[in-house]
């Protein structure tokens, strides 16, 4: 797990408006080694999405860089190099009901990425993978000529897990991929997508905001807010020692399942303005071994005594 | 308590494939559309009224022993009886075999005009909608501006320049008539082009040609069909007006636009010449119309439960 | 304890294409004064069709109760016409539904949708009526409230609107708050602000409130007591420690072991439960969620299990409390949330037809 299969170097997301610059990615720096989940959490407007999807190109990045396996996504690339990303790196979103063709067959949709890579040669063939992705995501054979509207939320997102398994990618992100989903369908696609990580050997970018779930699939968090990571650390580290004030305060305000922990809780408010930067700016910085905090000098300094 | 056998409490084999089944018989969108246009009874009759129209068009000519150009002058101008069930016009020709010949070339101007319409249309706005930006502008400006040039002074230069006949005619309507096709279309595509399964394509590497023609516009379909079944009586309605300013096909071919042209100055001695063509383009704008009404309404999925 | 809301029996369809689909299928609890009800359940449950229920906010046709009654303060909500609804929706029902987007009209100033609310129910005058919402605004902790009051919607953020939206329910000084998945749409923290918001209400105006929500951990956070639905019936019920401490159904056991702990450093696998909810057009025979129980036994896929009570306080429909059914136990990770809960009765009790 210690080679680095993608390097974002201070990446940015600048989107342009009549109303001023929205920095919705501002500045991101972190590694995705092989084999690893690492998880993005944030609450809306973080700019964990826009992440997900500048890193798979979907967005141009306005400045940064993103090296998979050493080479950029970004830049001036051609038609065939582009694709070549296309098959390394896939994604799953969010919208069970928004993410598949409503007018195409689910035979079709899985198959799409077949289609444009020409990876089956004959009809048959295409079929033949069809039903075997089908099956690996937990569904029946008998689902190819059914069209999505027939199909329950988690069934759907098994179809978008089952489309982006199609090109045999290596990396997957997967943007809130259980937040429109049952609480007990969630699990049922967490540990699907934990078996394909097995089987495949496989590398995810997790993005959600439930940060028990997260927890539970990832090895490394990253916090974000406003654009920026303001901690990063291996997740039981995260839960046991969040060290960033923003991270303590949204780990105090996720309501657990146990009544006698929520009587006694105690919330956390974070106020931006107790940081006393005085126009420096806060950097990534280690307070422990694989653990980095977003913070000042001085912050710096009180974090590690 | 009822006395149930102890077995009864054994634990039963559960097959956790069927958990998957779908048990209704799987429903294709356009089969819910039809199932939804069939209730609507306004809308069936316009469909029966459409087909008797293009029934009669077809075999009307060949129910009676005239043809429509040959001259009778004897015979001018003769009421409806039962040698002429339509009467006669001025030049002693048989009404009803004219006015189903007319019907021919107004059905076929109509739908040209209307199909024309639609493929450039669609390919404008789509390319406009999806590409957006500088192209967008660029490609509505130009549209607006043609939008903008007097309709009649265009048909009329048409009309000086090439001759006038069928094909001149049809070139006419479609000048501008598929502007109204290219926006309705655009915002369509510009709607659908940010929902997640585009996305979707696009990551799987999917080039512009496959997302317009596989993605946004059978997805568009609904809304292409409603405009196109509205265009068409508007383009027949467009081509007895043009035929009524002395613009329409030549003599002795009939369109139900020149008979009506034809027929109007001798209204007040001979008002069946004017009666039964008039008669039928309201007929079948009426048609048209409802079908058209019916589709949106079957179509709109805030109805579909 | 006083009854406020007693439902007995309630059953509800809805004609489609498809056939009817029997969305609520003999439902019965109740909620007492100044207490949190939560119904939990997921998409399909009949969570959500409840509670419109109650407030006859569902268009008949489609839908129709084809059983049942809701007594509020010994009235029947069934019975009543549209005409007398409207005087009880907003004066002693008050509701707060999940979008705060759509829930307030975008072209209306802030506090003159206040103002309607409390201008329909009390003859006060259009000055009045804006001094409350002021005084709401103020109640639901929105800061400078003065200014506020004359602002539209668009110009508030998510959280804040759904404060609005609390405003505009608690305007009449409902006996009654039906809060439907009032912070799904929320973030994690502004959640935590709302939940902290509608209890500190409660205890100011002892307003008593069903809270309906798919997360146990909202539901461990505001709940008194819970109802648990699945496929149209509520399949376990009792205090908020009763359900989390000492849960009997197979079906809580499973919404309760597919939540990852917060602290549990074990890799074992998340137990989920396979498959998805029944079609309610044709509800299948015996219990409903027999097909995805992994302690189904025979009579579950032949009769409905019948109501039992566990204690004064506690019931749960399934067979498996059943004098002949085998002990079983539940998975790993409930176990382990398992304690002592108390006056348990020594073997559960069957439950007559009419649900007490």
């Amino acid at each position: 797990m210690t080679d680095k299969l993608l390097e974002i170097k201070g990446l940015k997301q600048h989107f342009f408006t009549s109303k001023g610059t929205i920095k919705a990615v501002d500045g991101l720096t972190f590694d995705i080694f092989r084999g690893e989940t690492l998880g993005l959490v944030g609450e809306s407007g973080c700019g964990k999405s826009t992440t997900g999807r500048t890193i798979i190109r979907l967005y141009n990045a306005t400045s940064g860089e993103v090296l998979f396996n050493g080479e950029n996504v970004h830049g001036r690339k051609s038609r065939s190099e582009l694709k070549k990303f296309n098959r390394k790196m896939q994604m799953i979103f969010q919208d069970p009901y928004a993410s598949l063709n409503p007018r195409m067959t689910v035979a079709d949709i899985i198959a799409e990425g077949i289609d444009i890579h020409g990876l089956a040669k004959t009809k048959k063939e295409r079929m033949a993978k069809v039903h075997e992705l089908l099956e690996t995501v937990g569904l029946n054979k008998e689902h190819a000529n059914r069209y999505p509207h027939e199909f329950s939320g988690g069934q759907r997102q098994r179809i978008g897990i089952a489309r982006a398994l199609a090109v045999e990618p290596d990396f997957i992100i997967a943007d809130e991929p259980i937040s429109a989903l049952d609480v007990s369908i969630q699990a049922q696609v967490v540990n699907l997508m934990k078996k394909l990580q097995r089987e495949r050997g496989l590398t995810y970018l997790f993005i959600a905001h439930d940060l028990s779930m997260v927890k539970y699939i990832s090895d490394r968090i990253g916090v974000m807010y406003r654009g920026k990571i303001v901690e990063l650390a291996p997740s039981d580290e995260l839960y046991r020692n969040p060290v960033h004030p923003y991270t303590k305060a949204l780990l105090s305000a996720i309501p657990l399942p146990d009544p006698d922990s929520e009587k006694t809780r105690q919330r956390k408010i974070y106020d931006p303005s107790i940081h006393d930067y005085n126009g420096e700016e806060p950097e990534l910085r280690e307070v422990s071994p694989g653990h980095y905090v977003s913070c000042s000098q001085a912050e710096f300094a009180t974090y590690t005594t | 308590m009822q006395q149930i056998p102890k077995d009864m409490f054994e634990p039963a084999s559960v097959d956790l494939s069927e958990a998957e089944k779908i048990s209704r018989p799987s429903l294709s969108f356009w089969k819910d559309v039809r199932l939804r246009f069939r209730e609507n009874k306004l809308a069936m009759f316009g469909v029966i009224l459409l087909i008797l129209i293009v029934f009669m068009a077809i075999f009307g000519p060949m129910m009676t022993k005239y043809d429509y150009a040959t001259n009778d002058l004897v015979n001018a101008n003769k009421p409806p009886s039962s040698e002429h069930w339509f009467g006669t016009d001025d030049l002693g020709r048989d009404v009803f075999t004219r006015t189903w010949e007319g019907a021919r070339i107004s059905l076929f101007i109509g739908l040209s005009a209307a199909l024309i319409d639609l493929f450039i249309g669609v390919v404008w706005g789509s390319i406009s909608g999806y590409r957006g930006g500088r192209t967008d502008e660029v490609m509505m400006r130009f549209a607006d501006i043609l939008y903008g040039v007097p309709y009649l002074l265009l048909v009329i230069l048409l009309m000086v320049v090439f001759d006038q006949g069928l094909g001149t005619m049809i070139i006419a309507m479609t000048l501008t008539g598929w502007i109204n096709m290219a926006r309705i279309v655009r915002g369509q595509v510009m709607q659908l082009k940010n929902q997640e399964y585009v996305m979707a394509s696009q990551t799987l590497g999917a080039n512009t040609n496959r997302i317009l023609f596989k993605h946004l516009i059978p997805n568009s379909m609904g809304q292409i069909l409603v405009t196109m079944t509205l265009t068409i009586p508007s383009a027949i309605f467009t081509e007895a007006f043009l035929s009524y300013l002395g613009l329409g096909v030549p003599a002795p071919l009939a369109s139900w636009g020149t008979m009506a042209s034809d027929a109007l100055p001798a209204l007040e001695y001979y008002p069946w010449r004017l009666f039964f063509p008039a008669t039928f383009i309201c007929l079948t704008i009426l048609a048209f119309n409802v079908v058209g009404d019916g589709l949106r309404d079957a179509l709109d999925p805030k109805l579909r439960k | 304890m006083s009854r406020l809301l007693e439902v007995k029996n309630l059953a509800v369809s809805f004609k489609t294409y498809g056939g009817e689909v029997q969305a609520i299928r003999g439902v019965n609890f109740h909620l007492n004064k100044g207490e949190t009800l939560a119904i939990v359940g997921e998409s399909g449950s009949g969570k959500s069709v409840t509670s419109q229920t109650i407030m006859r906010l569902i268009p008949m046709p489609p839908g129709r109760i084809k059983s049942g009654e809701m007594l509020f303060d010994g009235i029947d909500l069934a019975k009543k016409t549209d005409k007398e609804m409207e005087a009880i929706r907003g004066k002693d029902i008050g509701m707060i539904f999940q979008d705060p987007m759509t829930s307030l009209n975008p072209t209306m100033k802030v506090g003159a949708q206040i103002g309607e609310v409390v201008i329909k129910h009390s003859k006060v005058s259009k000055a009045e009526a804006k001094k409350r919402a002021v005084e709401l605004l103020t109640l639901v902790g929105i800061p400078f409230p003065e200014q506020r009051v004359n602002q539209y919607p668009h110009e508030f953020s998510g959280g804040m609107r759904q404060r609005v939206v609390i405003a505009m329910a608690l305007a009449s000084n409902p006996k009654l708050l039906i809060a439907d998945e009032p912070t799904t749409a929320l973030d994690v923290t502004i959640q935590a602000q709302i939940l902290e918001l509608m209890k500190d209400i409660q205890k100011k105006t002892d307003t008593s409130i069903i809270f309906i929500t798919h997360d146990l951990g909202v539901v461990a956070n505001v709940a008194d007591r819970v109802a648990v639905m699945y496929a149209g019936q509520i399949v376990e019920m009792g205090t908020v420690d009763e359900v989390f401490y000492d849960p009997k159904h197979p079906y809580t056991w499973g919404l309760l072991a597919s939540m990852p702990s917060l602290d549990n450093e074990a890799e074992e696998e998340l137990a989920a439960i396979p498959g998805t909810p029944p079609d309610l057009t044709n509800p299948p025979k015996g219990d409903a969620f027999a097909a995805r129980n992994p302690y189904a036994m025979k009579i579950d896929f032949e009769q409905e299990p019948p109501m039992f009570k566990i204690s004064d306080t506690h019931y749960a429909k399934t067979w498996l409390l059943h004098p002949d059914a085998p002990k079983v136990a539940p998975p790993a990770s409930v176990q382990r949330r398992l304690r002592k809960v108390d006056n348990v009765y020594s073997t559960p009790v069957l439950v007559a037809k009419d649900g007490e």
